[in-house]
């Protein structure tokens, strides 16, 4: 049989972001993973920071002024930002992969409803959690005097 | 003749001829649709009054043989119950092959993939008494509690929309996806089935479930209310149990025949079927 010559059309990181039409669990999804990798580069970054501690004196002086600028401080906000969506989110994920909140199976009968619809209340919830922390830590970064 | 409420709708068709084209484009065709005219009628439109050339998969047209599957305004969907009109936007529809699978033609999108998949994961129930399964002595003792378990999962036809959909699988090609994934979920819970720890093993590795993390399109975009996500999350749920030695499959002898005192006769008034028009048949 002939060869059949056909045409690669898988999304790749497009796929993450999608067409439009998506669900909100979608997008948490995509930010989940996002977050995710902005938390571990923030890791990466801290080692090689303090790292320079072992430099001795002046390198540590020399880091310390560099990330004590305004836009740093925009940064750590932001680090906090994505942490306080991504431990909420997690919880939320931690709870349905266990199936905890996912529903029992059921007949579909039209209009469907899936377990999405069973855990939205709580990613609900979850959502307005991580928003008053980040708006907490904001007030905290930004208002307060340290 | 047109009908009252007819409006002319753009079909935006992405067009792939592996013979001529270098890449897929897009062309405008200009399609009259009445009320109540589904995406498909529309690609027959096209197909018999504009571009004879026009390719795509079809079937039944009644939402049973999942072949019709396709990207209609950027949702993985079958074109063959889906309304023009619920899903046009500003006159223009934008229809496409099915993302994440290779195209081989226009519309056309290569399932085999998929196939592969479904039938790595073993969808089949799987017992020791081998004779027994092939020759049934009577049928298998099951209770409805039992049959809900899995029965949602059951009404799978296929159509790959769930596997066009999945963020995960558009970007990691080993994970299996979530078609295959709610199917083997689905045998896996059968109380027939005897082959546990056989589908352990395959599920433990990159093509089992632990790539899922929930954006629960699969389960969005389903058009026979199959919800994958939801036997994914399940089938996560057995395995950590099992983990744990909590788990209930590992101890499961799988069902039996139906016992004698199960047994009960036919139910008052149902009527004899007909006599039979086939020879032989019965």
């Amino acid at each position: 049989m002939p060869e059949v010559k056909r045409y690669p059309n898988r999304l790749g990181i497009k796929g993450w972001f999608g067409g439009g039409r998506w669900g909100v669990e979608r997008y948490l999804y995509t930010l989940h993973r996002l977050t995710g990798l902005g938390l571990l580069t923030y890791f990466l970054m801290h080692i090689v920071v303090t790292s320079r501690r072992a430099l001795g004196a002046e390198s540590w002086t020399a880091a310390m002024a560099t990330v004590g600028a305004p836009i740093f401080k925009v940064g750590e906000y932001l680090v906090f930002v994505a942490f306080a969506f991504h431990a909420f989110n997690g919880l939320r994920l931690v709870l349905v992969e266990l199936g905890v909140l996912t529903g029992r199976p059921e007949e579909p009968v039209y209009p469907y409803e899936s377990s999405l619809d069973v855990q939205r209340p709580f990613m609900v919830v979850m959502m307005i959690a991580a928003a008053v922390v980040m708006l907490l830590g904001g007030y905290e970064f930004f208002f307060m005097a340290h | 003749m047109a009908n009252e409420g007819t409006t002319n709708v753009i079909f935006r068709v992405r067009r792939y001829d592996p013979d001529r084209d270098a890449a897929p484009y897009y062309q405008d065709f200009t399609v009259p649709v009445p009320p109540g005219m589904v995406v498909l009628e529309g690609l027959w439109y096209i197909k018999e009054h504009m571009d004879a050339t026009l390719s795509w998969r079809v079937s039944c047209r009644m939402g049973v043989c999942g072949s019709c599957g396709m990207l209609i305004n950027g949702s993985p969907t079958l074109a063959c119950n889906t309304q023009i009109h619920d899903v046009a936007r500003d006159g223009l529809l934008m229809v496409a092959p099915l993302p994440n699978f290779d195209i081989i033609r226009d519309l056309v999108p290569d399932l085999g993939p998929l196939f592969d998949r479904h039938s790595h994961l073993m969808p089949f129930i799987v017992r020791e008494d081998h004779d027994e399964m092939q020759e049934p002595s009577d049928q298998y003792w099951q209770s409805a509690d039992d049959l809900l378990e899995y029965l949602q999962f059951t009404y799978c036809i296929k159509c790959g929309c769930c596997m066009a959909a999945c963020p995960t699988f558009a970007t990691d090609p080993t994970y299996s996806g979530p078609q295959p994934l709610a199917q083997a979920y689905r045998y896996m819970i059968d109380s027939r089935d005897g082959a546990f720890e056989e589908r352990k093993a395959i599920l433990a590795g990159e093509a089992g479930p632990w790539r899922c993390h929930y954006a629960g399109e699969c389960s969005a975009v389903c058009p026979k209310g199959v919800d994958p996500a939801r036997a994914i999350q399940l089938m996560k749920r057995e395995l950590v149990l099992d983990y744990l030695r909590l788990g209930k499959l590992r101890r499961r002898k799988p069902a039996g025949v139906l016992p004698p005192e199960k047994k009960r006769g036919r139910r008052e008034g149902i009527p004899e079927h007909p006599p039979f028009t086939v020879e032989g048949a019965g």
